[in-house]
């Protein structure tokens, strides 16, 4: 795992998250938020676990981002005045962000580098998928059904009486 | 020197500090939306961080538990923007500021 990479892929996800929270434009806030995604899947790939960083690409960056776009596109017609920034909010932030570094730093974390993996193929996962994990797995497709019907119920439009 | 435990740890805090802070000060729905998309994602990545770094286990289970919560995460994705639209029809506005029509 070379620090190189870790220290591009953390800069470039950071800097993308950055700006999707504090950009004005939202379509330019959503643009971002896909590019820190990205990043989050490239520390995936870094991590061993390609799979996950593929279903990260193609979820977050293939479905969700292209969801908030589609949605800002639908509600534009924006009035009044544009984001004003509240610094309590990023007091708190900043607030959580040092309590978990402190809570990082002071807990003995095995230090070692990464052990060697054996790769996680495919068919390593769908049969874990298969076997430990099916109630979880039916439970996730009750879910994905569920809120399916439940977000076409709530964009239909309204009985006008 | 390779990146460690810690090294993951804190850029997912990172992370996670960023997406509430897009949540807590911003007053458009969707940002809002957009922070929590990055908290999750954070603790996704902390998840898989230690599968990583920890001891070998037969099951994957980090990555089993990262691949079951972002497929939850896409179903709130889709419910919280079709909510988003149904106000926005609703109050023709997305200012969540604005929407205090069961203020006292």
């Amino acid at each position: 795992m070379s620090s190189v990479a870790f220290v591009a892929i953390g800069i470039l996800t950071l800097a993308a998250a950055l700006a999707a929270a504090s950009l004005s434009k939202l379509i330019h806030a959503a643009l971002s938020l896909a590019v820190a995604f990205v990043g989050v899947a490239a520390f995936y790939f870094l991590l061993g676990a390609e799979f996950v960083g593929l279903v990260q690409v193609f979820v977050y960056v293939g479905a969700v981002a292209v969801l908030i776009v589609f949605t800002i596109l639908l509600t534009r017609r924006e009035s009044g005045s544009p984001a004003r920034f509240k610094w309590t909010g990023a007091l708190v932030a900043c607030a959580i962000f040092a309590g978990l570094l402190v809570a990082i730093f002071k807990t003995k974390l095995p230090a070692a580098p990464a052990p060697p993996l054996a790769p996680l193929t495919v068919k390593h996962i769908g049969d874990s998928l298969m076997t430990s994990y099916v109630w979880p797995l039916q439970c996730v497709g009750l879910v994905l059904t569920a809120a399916l019907i439940g977000a076409m119920i709530l964009v239909m439009e309204e009985k006008r009486p | 020197m390779t990146p460690t435990l810690t090294h993951f740890l804190a850029v997912s805090a990172a992370l996670f500090s960023i997406g509430l802070l897009a949540a807590l000060s911003r007053r458009h729905a969707i940002f809002i939306l957009i922070g929590i998309e990055m908290m999750l994602a954070a603790a996704n990545l902390n998840f898989v961080a230690f599968w990583r770094f920890g001891p070998p286990s037969p099951q994957p289970v980090g990555v089993m538990v990262a691949i079951f919560s972002i497929a939850i995460a896409a179903a709130e994705a889709a419910v919280g923007l079709a909510l988003v639209i149904a106000v926005y029809r609703h109050f023709r506005t997305s200012n969540v500021d604005k929407l205090n029509a069961m203020k006292g």
